[in-house]
């Protein structure tokens, strides 16, 4: 392997680093309307009476558009293949608002100042209903959400509108019951995550226009175009082929671009007024009205016998929807499924419900759910090993998957075989990089001080099984170079760039051999998007079959031109030879010859799903300090060694884990969504909602213990979201190991480890 | 009003609203790179040089560039590629989003100070945010870039 497995430059990273202008906004900068929003200040309402008039007689003023001037029939913005589990609860714009910052108007006009002054000029009289803001009391409560008759979930997940409920259902495996009744020990605790905002540096935005075909063009910074294209059409109520979605280079997504959010609006403005519309979404519309982290309470019950073997689980996830379902039925699905999964017991039972409440509806946020999920169960493990007064990672030792449960059936991972894992190998290099033995549990470091160590495993899915579909199309070009045509979206991950390292050594080319290109739906072949950890593990299986393809075109178009049958024609990446005689045609002259007088034309397009998600792994331990005075915990280490079977691109493994447990490091620490008793965000800016600076974050140093995944190409498993879900528990354990505080509701705030430790004095 | 100044070496002279904000002055003369990621002064990308020292251009108004010098990254392609180089060998400009703004404030410090250390470095970049990288990787680049630097002058 020439470029597999080797730190290769991304191939968009010189045009990133010198600040061409590759953006949405960059490349949209001709004239075009701006679309604002007019949104709810009220957490709960209906509109009664709504004038727009005085708006439109505005100069410069295009278009207000009210609840009456859209489709009636109700969609998901969730990003999801069809038919999705999330339930069709949205309009373009609704009488009944559901959350502060509602969509009420849109507004389009020539500039800025124009549609400000058309947005003040809006009369709206409100009937306020009464808000449902706690989600624990929202199932069953006579307070509805969604009460209107047209509320449809396609796929059955246990919606129930009627009742709050976007989704509920119940797993059983074993007797859980019986077994805790056997078991020596019992941990029964209930752990509360907060929703996190995403906080991509550019937000929500997208550009629109109309096309010479009168097609609707979106370009829009999204996970999902070929999504984007099924829920417009859904939303607009216009065929799909009337819509061209393009993904240009964007700047973060980290699940928040896995809805449809900035597209809605300057998308209908355009159908209406056949006139380009751009709308960029404020730092602080992003954060009240984008797709949030599900805020989640999850109860656990955690049986082991004497000697610390894990016997049975139950975990029961309450998970709030807000005010809309999308990614709710399947996000609250992995709390359990990959939670639970990574430990072995003789019996397992999950139950979940997702509520509807007047807070901002959530969305898929990296780790989707399985973050939420193992902050509760690896806590309650850490909890359990200090009641049996063992070392955590002894008793992870004893209980989790490691190498030797390759080939075992996973019971709580929908019966999948384990076919690669190094989990324990993770977990004893980690040990050794941290020196844990020395450090656990903690050391005084006198000046009220102490330095403590704490511990947490966790993995993911490579894609959703039997789900996820990626596909591409590589072309031999004249002069022998390729085309990679990817329907999969880099949002700075780096995944044009690592599939192109996968086609060049499949095509034994050089890397710069290799151009890509994503993703437009009108040309790029099909892929459901970069989400679910999806992208090296499927769409890579679709670039490793589509090279196979197109080799096997090469080989049978070179031994037509050396006048030899195909068994006897070999392509070293070069030229085609005919092994009898060294006759030999150069791909140059190959491919320059299929462009005059020929019907040749050489291009191969696979496409890959796969039935099984092989799990990464990854231990993650911290060292931290706390003021044992203030209660304040600063980070002094993190230690991560991963799983992820080949490695493609060491440095951007390493960079996506790095960056993983950053972001955590906030979810853990500070990062929370707070609301006033009125249902409004109090936190909406950078100022007031902190994400880690490069002073709050310690060392950081990621290892891999590579296993090798057959299934996967080259041996690949994904590595995008695995490295979000150590850190909120690890920490939770160090602060624990230092202090015998035991913090079960994130984040983990100075204020909440003092006043622990004043109740425990 | 009118104002005059100087956009990387470019003399531009226009009337302007008095409440144009420098960073959308600089896009509407074709500096895309100047991007905005918050409201609020928090972020660092919007970080171009006025009189070479670094700035956020999200919170200068124009008139306040009124007969001075300002850089954007646009001005200064090669050294900003040559630190990009290193940037992009650890992998860590990743979205890229925040990239010019990080840039220009590393190109700052390294007129600014003379072989900081780790913290100093830390310390003087603290405004630009990065949400994919973690910062780990940008460290590590910066430290390599001014090595080379260090060297040079060992070597001289």
């Amino acid at each position: 392997m020439r470029y597999v497995n080797k730190p290769v430059r991304k191939k968009d990273a010189m045009s990133l680093v010198t600040g061409k202008p590759v953006y949405t906004d960059d490349i949209t900068q001709g004239s075009s309307l701006v679309v604002k929003l007019l949104r709810s200040p009220h957490a709960h309402a209906l509109i009664e009476e709504i004038n727009t008039e005085r708006a439109k007689k505005v100069s410069g003023i295009e278009c207000v558009l009210t609840y009456e001037d859209v489709p009636e029939s109700r969609f998901t913005t969730a990003g999801q293949s069809y038919p999705e589990p999330s339930p069709y609860d949205r309009l373009i714009l609704d009488k009944r608002l559901r959350c502060v910052g509602d969509p009420v108007a849109i507004v389009a006009g020539l500039d800025e100042k124009s549609v400000d002054k058309a947005l003040s000029l809006i009369k709206v009289k409100y009937n306020l209903l009464e808000p449902l803001l706690d989600f624990r009391k929202a199932k069953d409560n006579e307070i509805l959400i969604h009460p209107e008759d047209n509320f449809v979930s396609l796929v059955e997940v246990g919606a129930d509108n009627k009742r709050n409920l976007c989704s509920s259902e119940s797993m059983n495996i074993g007797n859980v019951e019986e077994e805790l009744k056997k078991c020596a020990h019992v941990i029964e605790e209930t752990y509360h995550t907060k929703a996190n905002n995403q906080t991509m540096m550019e937000t929500f935005r997208t550009y629109t226009s109309i096309d010479a075909y009168g097609r609707l063009n979106v370009i829009s910074s999204t996970q999902i175009p070929f999504h984007v294209r099924r829920i417009l059409s859904n939303a607009l109520q216009i065929p799909k082929s009337q819509i061209r979605v393009i993904k240009p280079r964007i700047g973060g997504g980290f699940g928040a671009k896995q809805s449809v959010v900035s597209e809605l609006f300057p998308a209908i403005v355009t159908w209406i007024t056949k006139k380009p519309a751009k709308m960029i979404y404020s730092r602080k519309e992003s954060f009240t009205n984008g797709s949030p982290r599900h805020e989640a309470e999850i109860k656990i019950r955690l049986g082991a016998d004497e000697n610390g073997i894990i016997k049975a689980i139950h975990m029961y996830s309450l998970w709030n929807a807000g005010a809309y379902g999308d990614h709710g039925p399947t996000t609250v699905g992995l709390s359990g499924h990959k939670a639970m999964t990574i430990y072995n017991a003789n019996a397992y039972k999950f139950d979940f419900d997702v509520v509807y409440s007047n807070t901002m509806g959530a969305g898929a946020y990296r780790g989707y759910g399985a973050t939420q999920g193992f902050f509760a169960l690896e806590s309650a493990v850490n909890e359990l090993a200090a009641k049996l007064n063992m070392d955590p990672t002894v008793l992870r030792m004893n209980n989790m998957l490691t190498e030797s449960s390759v080939g075992k059936t996973m019971p709580t991972y929908y019966n999948e075989e384990l076919k690669s894992c190094t989990l324990d190998k993770c977990l004893k290099k980690a040990k050794e990089m941290i020196s844990w033995d020395e450090k656990y549990p903690c050391r005084d470091m006198g000046n009220n001080k102490v330095r403590s160590v704490g511990c947490a495993v966790a993995m993911q899915g490579s894609g959703i099984s039997s789900v996820d579909v990626g596909a591409v199309e590589i072309r031999l070009n004249d002069d022998g170079f390729y085309t990679l045509m990817i329907g999969a979206t880099d949002m700075g991950t780096g995944c044009d760039t690592i599939l192109a390292q996968m086609a060049a050594d499949c095509m034994d080319c050089e890397y710069d051999s290799i151009v890509v290109h994503g993703v437009d739906t009108d040309l790029s072949p099909y892929d459901t998007g970069s989400y679910a950890s999806s992208t090296t593990y499927i769409t890579g299986m679709a670039v490793v079959k589509a090279c196979e393809s197109l080799k096997n075109k090469i080989i049978d178009a070179g031994a037509k031109k050396l006048g030899c049958s195909v068994e006897y024609a070999d392509f070293d990446g070069k030229s085609v030879c005919n092994i009898k005689n060294n006759e030999s045609i150069s791909l140059i002259q190959l491919a320059n010859d299929n462009y005059v007088g020929s019907n040749n034309y050489l291009s191969a397009s696979e496409s890959h799903y796969s039935p099984t998600s092989p799990p990464p792994f990854m231990a993650g331990l911290v060292e931290i300090e706390v003021d044992k005075l203030t209660g304040k915990v600063d980070i002094i280490d993190y230690v991560g060694v991963i799983d992820c079977g080949t490695v493609i691109n060491p440095n951007l493994a390493r960079v996506q884990a790095e960056g993983g447990i950053v972001q955590a490091m906030g979810m853990a620490m500070y990062e929370d969504i707070i609301y006033d008793r009125n249902g409004r965000m109090l936190n909406d800016s950078f100022m007031q909602y902190k994400i880690p600076s490069r002073l709050d974050v310690g060392n950081i140093r990621i290892d891999f213990e590579s296993s090798y995944e057959p299934s996967g190409p080259f041996g690949a498993k994904s590595i995008g979201e695995l490295v979000i879900n150590t850190p909120p528990p690890a920490i939770a354990n160090a602060v624990y190991n230092a202090t015998k505080v035991n913090i079960r509701s994130l984040p983990i705030t100075g204020e909440k480890v003092m006043m622990g430790m004043l109740k425990n004095a | 009003m009118q104002i005059k100044l100087w956009i990387n070496d470019k003399e531009y002279v226009d009337d302007i609203s008095p409440d144009t904000i420098l960073l959308d002055f600089l896009r509407s003369k074709g500096c895309l790179s100047v991007k905005r990621g918050c409201e609020t002064s928090n972020c660092g990308l919007c970080t171009v040089l006025l009189q070479g020292k670094p700035i956020l251009s999200c919170s200068t108004l124009a008139v306040r560039a009124n007969g001075l010098k300002v850089t954007t990254i646009e001005g200064i392609q090669d050294e900003a590629s040559e630190f990009g180089g290193f940037l992009a060998d650890e992998g860590a400009e990743q979205c890229g989003f925040c990239s010019p703004g990080f840039i220009m404030n590393v190109i700052a410090m390294k007129n600014e100070l003379k072989n900081p250390t780790e913290d100093e470095i830390k310390n003087y970049l603290e405004g630009n945010l990065c949400r994919c990288t973690g910062y780990m990787g940008q460290l590590r680049a910066v430290k390599k870039y001014l090595e080379k630097y260090s060297d040079m002058k060992k070597g001289a």
